[in-house]
């Protein structure tokens, strides 16, 4: 059975958080950072095509510079609008800057256990079993790689990753799990059977792929030699920083915007100059470093304005936006959990980003749970609601309403609350039993939570996959085993 | 042509609509339904479902007491025939509710008066600022079962304890029982006044009424 997927579009609530100037001041100090400083791309073929173009490259250093021109003229050339194409068509989802989309997280290495409660090491089982339970759960609109899948052979792994979760999912696929031009390719050939081919792999790509930089400054080259493989074959590409201030970044927020911004735009423009007109995204989860132990913080106020703020960045370049939200530092979901993976999420929805990474994950996107997946879907579906603002008309004023009741008289037995009731959001998970009921049986959010993700894997059949088709997926994973 | 008028009267409830319950209502007599069938297997049938999609999760709060308005209008439609035959509705029990003296609070008083008149009891509902003797003499000229007390201020609250006294001095205890309930009510509180019964929303108070009277 095909589920329905439900996403944030024509938000009625909005936020201030950058003015054009500021973006500006952001864009030309990114140009300025660029050009004058550089960033490192450690690929030779990179370095190529940065050289055919004119930019200033050290083959020592692997330091490229760009002129302002040749990275504004090559980022104009990225399509502003395309679709992430899913098994089902159904499932598509439309990058038109009027949706936001929620993935799960990744690439956790550890899981708990559902039925044990155990920490346990991440396995190729987990990544199946959390995609069949992203299947079923409609605030889920494509999948992440969530876990390592630590049983297979690494330079296989991301492949064995992506085929199980096509075999129990129709919906889009995104993984930040590969990295080597091989991997690509057969990651882009595996595609190719899923669409019925490479030029309707094209038209509708079923895969995309995210890669992460290297801060300050720098790409990752297998990254980048991966990226232009599944550009070339018309996958959508991003590239995402994960800038920390007073680490890899200045302490200041606008500092660490333009360092991650800088080596954004400078993959982004190197993917066009390459293969123009290729989908491409911006992909950000910039956050600032824990003053006491140095550690990435996965939370926080600065992670808050991060989401808010990049998507006018990335609406400045005219591209989607895959923003890190959720992905809480908390151990176990909790307070800390509650609050990180709210507040996240809430900012960067305001701002209208297009793909949210994403749910599942704790203690800095390590450790893969259940119940914070339910549980964070549940924190969307509350922004999702909040995201339709207040509507006032004649109908939504209820002023004949208001009268037939009159005062001390009460709302329950008017037609007009059963129509608009169902406007009203309802919890799974929030507790709003009488004390008494909580009292005798002391359960709460997690519990049912972790009933509900039970449930789904005992009984949520996905669309299967043609079995011949997924022969083709062994076989070509199979020949890099060899 | 029974059974789909039946259908008709079930979903009228279902649907929360008042007029068409009414209609249907007239519609028996004039076809010379026993009012008693109409009710038993057609409008109940209606109330039952709703509290079953209730109880499953699909159904809300309105829901329930749009059926119960629905119910209550239809069976007012039918009354006068019942009484004229000579029979009568089976209920639950009997129920006297009202908010205690200097409380002015209505709505959750309200909400469990509906829902309980729903469920099948018979309900008297004495409205807000209601006097303590005043519960006392409804209780006995009834015949209640169960007498409803409600307060939302922790200075009104102390009242349900002189009502509990008064039932108790008046000898109607503890044949009748007591329930309580509003805001800064508990079931420690409920208990020290020695009240029969606590619930902290309205479709608890119906399973507490039911205990009480022994109907489940």
């Amino acid at each position: 059975m095909v589920r329905r997927i439900k996403s944030i579009s024509d938000p009625r609530i909005s936020l201030n958080i950058l003015s054009p100037e500021d973006v500006q001041r952001i864009h030309t100090a990114t140009l300025d950072i660029i050009e004058s400083v550089g960033v490192r791309f450690p690929s030779h073929k990179a370095l190529d095509i940065w050289e055919a173009h004119g930019a200033t490259v050290d083959r020592d250093t692997m330091i490229v510079k760009a002129p302002g021109h040749l990275i504004e003229e090559a980022l104009k050339k990225a399509p502003p609008v395309y679709t992430l194409a899913a098994r089902d068509p159904e499932q598509d989802l439309p990058l038109d800057g009027n949706h936001v989309y929620v993935g799960t997280d990744g690439c956790g290495v550890q899981v708990i256990d559902l039925e044990t409660g155990e920490l346990r090491r991440s396995r190729l089982q987990d990544v199946a079993e959390i995609a069949r339970v992203a299947d079923y759960v409609e605030e889920i609109a494509f999948h992440w790689t969530p876990v390592s899948a630590q049983d297979c052979p690494p330079h296989t792994r991301s492949l064995h990753e992506i085929r199980v979760i096509w075999e129990n999912s129709t919906k889009h696929v995104q993984t930040e799990s590969i990295y080597s031009e091989e991997e690509a390719r057969a990651a882009v050939e595996m595609a190719a059977v899923i669409a019925g081919g490479k030029e309707e792999l094209r038209k509708r790509p079923v895969l995309s792929i995210m890669q992460c930089t290297t801060p300050p400054l720098g790409q990752d080259g297998g990254s980048l030699e991966a990226a232009l493989v599944a550009a070339e074959a018309g996958l959508p590409v991003g590239f995402m920083t994960m800038t920390s201030c007073a680490s890899t970044a200045p302490a200041t927020l606008a500092g660490n915007l333009v360092v991650g911004n800088a080596e954004v735009i400078s993959a982004l423009a190197l993917i066009q100059l390459a293969h123009p007109g290729a989908p491409v995204f911006y992909a950000a989860a910039q956050t600032a470093m824990d003053l006491r132990t140095g550690g990435y913080t996965g939370g926080g106020p600065e992670d808050f304005l991060f989401g808010g703020a990049t998507n006018v960045l990335a609406d400045f370049y005219n591209v989607p936006l895959s923003m890190g939200s959720f992905a809480t530092g908390a151990k176990e979901p909790n307070w800390q959990a509650g609050v990180d993976n709210s507040l996240s999420t809430l900012m960067a929805c305001i701002s209208m980003s297009d793909m949210l990474l994403g749910v599942g994950l704790l203690h800095g996107s390590r450790i893969w749970s259940y119940e914070q997946m339910l549980m964070d879907c549940e924190i969307f579906d509350i922004v999702y609601h909040m995201m339709k603002g207040i509507v006032v008309n004649d109908e939504t004023l209820a002023l004949d309403v208001i009268r037939a009741v009159g005062p001390g008289g009460n709302f329950l037995a008017q037609k007009h609350t059963k129509k608009h009731m169902r406007e009203l959001w309802v919890p799974q998970f929030m507790d709003r039993r009488p004390y008494s009921e909580w009292e005798k049986k002391r359960d709460g959010p997690r519990d049912w939570a972790r009933e509900k993700a039970r449930k789904i894997l005992a009984t949520h059949e996905p669309e299967p996959l043609d079995p011949k088709v997924s022969a083709e997926l062994k076989r070509i994973i199979a020949s890099l085993e060899k | 042509m029974g059974d789909e008028l039946f259908q008709a009267m079930a979903q009228s409830v279902i649907d929360g609509e008042v007029e068409e319950a009414q209609r249907l209502a007239r519609e028996a007599l004039e076809q010379g339904i026993d009012p008693l069938e109409a009710i038993n297997k057609g409008f109940v049938v209606g109330v039952n479902y709703v509290g079953d999609q209730y109880a499953a999760g699909e159904m809300f709060l309105p829901d329930l007491v749009l059926a119960g308005e629905a119910m209550k209008a239809a069976v007012g439609v039918l009354e006068p025939e019942l009484a004229r035959r000579g029979t009568e509705r089976e209920m639950l029990g009997t129920v006297v509710i009202g908010t205690i003296e200097g409380d002015i609070h209505d709505i959750g008083k309200t909400l469990v008066a509906t829902m309980l008149s729903t469920a099948g009891f018979k309900v008297y509902d004495l409205g807000v600022d209601v006097p303590v003797p005043t519960f006392v003499e409804k209780a006995r000229e009834v015949g209640a079962d169960i007498v409803g007390v409600s307060a939302l201020l922790t200075t009104t609250m102390v009242k349900q304890r002189d009502v509990v006294e008064a039932l108790d001095d008046a000898g109607l205890r503890p044949r009748v029982k007591v329930i309580v309930g509003g805001a800064p009510v508990t079931q420690g509180w409920a208990d020290e006044i020695g009240a029969d019964g606590y619930s902290e929303d309205a479709i608890g108070a119906v399973a507490l009424a039911k205990r009480l009277v022994g109907a489940e």
